[in-house]
């Protein structure tokens, strides 16, 4: 079999290595167009504070693990697929032939529509070579702008904070993270940023970027002007899918795919960022674009190329967690809740505690926490397992703290019960 | 012959000294607050739960890791943290269903059970066999597996 594989990161690695497992006299080529060893975007912000190296952000360390998995890793980009010849098309004007092709072509940053956005000086932080020029300007005592709070954003945002410059963020919706934090937990990063000495302007926009000497100067939709040597761009992204919406494959908010990850070419499947999925709790298909749902498509579509189609994908639960200047968020699911749906939440303000459950019946759907990091993970043990709470769920809504008791004994329950 | 920890909360009397042989092992401080096994409480019932990473076969810990830092030790077969990779996203903290990797600030790094290479000190300082260190066959895994299995919504591509 001839297995192709179109992106190198998280997703199309792990389904490398996963298809050489399942095939060891398979064909596999990884095609990447980066000019690095596959890395993982991730670790970046942790290259930005000198946390690591920049090998420390490759997704495998051993040298030669490729060449010791016969994956044949080529650097270049495809640019068309030929369906009926079941062939791809690369930039360097090499093809190659497949059996079985997975996309895992991620996605890039949005270009937000803001004059100026491409002055020198502007930059995303999204590849390792974006890393390298923000780390030459964002020296101690620089001035930084970020435009947006969301994931990314926040976790630029600690990476620069911690590089000592006087940093600025600016986000058009009404608090941090929007996508993980509700109002009141959202409200709450911003105040610890603040207090961390980090300007946060909410409900704000970045109206231009002008020229200013040999530096840049950012207007805000509040009048402000802001100064800066640096300004980072992480407005959202957007799936590398337009090739293959050119070569006839359907897409939507990602590449569409079926409960096998299979797109509308039967030998074309899809897995990471660019896939549009299927979520666990909603149970429609939506673009995650997060590291756990990425390896997990690239196992599953993996599997169902090299052995066929043997179980539906039940879908990834959502989650995320982040790290702001120390404060650790976390959300998971359904963590707005659904109608009709019962909730408990926890604030403490001052001590930067907070945590939201979501229930359907007895069962818990999604949930979201700030200054929380032990035992984390059973909030998707839980939400992933359907598991039913009985009694619990009441001594849940009196002490959400005690997620970790309610799981022991509902979850496990027959291991706490053994005698 | 794998072996696994086998914990029967029905003898543990939540003396905690499992706890601070883990913390003294590990973090070379004796401080429950940081150790890998926490043993849970129930007033109610008057009750305590000895609780700690079971090194399940999914490692959706080790797989979800973006830089390789989460690997099988060869021998005890213990998912273990190195933590000179370790770049402390804290991704594992929310794949592991279990909850069992846990972040640590003071590193900025995630700690898990890695079993004490081979010799728990957990198992040595539990004064009453509530936590025992035994051929994994003869031990409750497969019905801890059994529970990882149904959290499992992927196909297995090892099996």
């Amino acid at each position: 079999m001839l297995y192709v594989i179109v992106g190198a990161g998280p997703a199309g690695v792990v389904a490398a290595e996963q298809l050489r497992k399942l095939d060891p006299l398979g064909n596999v080529t990884l095609i990447g167009d980066e000019p690095e060893a596959p890395y993982s975007r991730m670790a970046i912000p942790y290259y930005l504070t000198d946390k690591i190296e920049e090998q420390g952000t490759h997704l495998r360390k051993q040298s030669g693990h490729y060449d010791a998995h016969t994956i044949d890793v080529v650097q270049d980009r495809v640019v068309s697929i030929d369906t009926s010849i079941n062939e791809v098309h690369l930039a360097s004007g090499d093809k190659r032939r497949y059996d079985k092709l997975l996309l895992a072509t991620g996605s890039s940053p949005a270009v937000p529509p803001i004059p100026g956005i491409e002055l020198a000086g502007v930059h995303n932080c999204w590849t390792l070579e974006d890393a390298r020029a923000i780390v030459k300007l964002a020296k101690p005592g620089a001035s930084v702008v970020l435009m947006g709070a969301g994931f990314i954003g926040c976790i630029v945002l600690e990476a620069l904070a911690l590089r000592d410059v006087k940093l600025t963020v600016v986000e058009m919706e009404n608090r941090m993270v929007p996508r993980m934090m509700n109002e009141t937990s959202g409200n709450m990063i911003k105040r610890w940023c603040e207090e961390k000495g980090v300007a946060v302007h909410t409900s704000t926009r970045a109206e231009s970027i002008e020229q200013s000497g040999s530096g840049l100067v950012v207007k805000l939709s509040n009048g402000e002007n802001v100064a800066a040597d640096l300004v980072i761009s992480a407005t959202g992204v957007k799936p590398n899918m337009q090739f293959a919406a050119d070569s006839g494959i359907e897409t939507d908010q990602g590449i569409l795919v079926n409960h096998f990850l299979q797109t509308s070419d039967e030998d074309i499947y899809a897995a990471g960022d660019v896939c549009q999925g299927k979520d666990f709790s909603t149970g429609e298909f939506t673009v995650q674009a997060i590291q756990p749902t990425a390896v997990e498509h690239a196992r599953v579509a993996a599997s169902n190329m090299a052995r066929g189609h043997h179980s539906e994908h039940a879908g990834n639960v959502n989650m995320n967690v982040l790290d702001t200047i120390g404060l650790v968020s976390a959300s998971f699911g359904s963590w707005m809740g659904t109608e009709g749906g019962d909730s408990v939440e926890l604030v403490n303000e001052p001590a930067f505690k907070y945590l939201s459950l979501q229930f359907e019946d007895d069962v818990l759907i999604g949930a979201s926490s700030l200054g929380l990091t032990q035992h984390v993970g059973v909030l998707r043990g839980l939400i992933q397992s359907r598991t039913r709470l009985g009694d619990w769920k009441e001594k849940l809504k009196e002490d959400p703290l005690r997620i970790m008791e309610a799981y022991l004994a509902c979850a496990q329950g027959q291991s706490t019960s053994m005698t | 012959m794998q072996k696994s920890l086998h914990i029967d909360p029905g003898k543990c009397t939540g003396c905690l000294q499992c706890e601070m042989a883990c913390s003294l092992e590990n973090e070379g401080v004796f401080n429950p607050s940081k150790s890998r096994i926490k043993v849970f409480t129930f007033h109610e019932e008057g009750r305590f739960v000895p609780y700690t990473c079971t090194q399940c076969d999914e490692a959706w810990c080790m797989h979800a890791c973006p830089v390789d830092a989460i690997v099988i030790n060869a021998v005890t077969g213990s998912k273990d943290v190195k933590a000179d990779l370790c770049v402390g996203c804290k991704v594992c903290t929310i794949a592991c269903p279990f909850g069992t990797v846990n972040y640590n600030a003071d590193s900025g790094k995630v700690v898990k059970c890695d079993l004490c290479g081979g010799d728990p000190k957990c198992v040595s300082s539990c004064p009453t066999d509530a936590i025992t260190y035994v051929d994994a066959n003869a031990t409750g895994l497969d019905k801890m597996r059994a529970w990882a299995a149904k959290t499992d919504n992927s196909v297995s591509a090892d099996a």
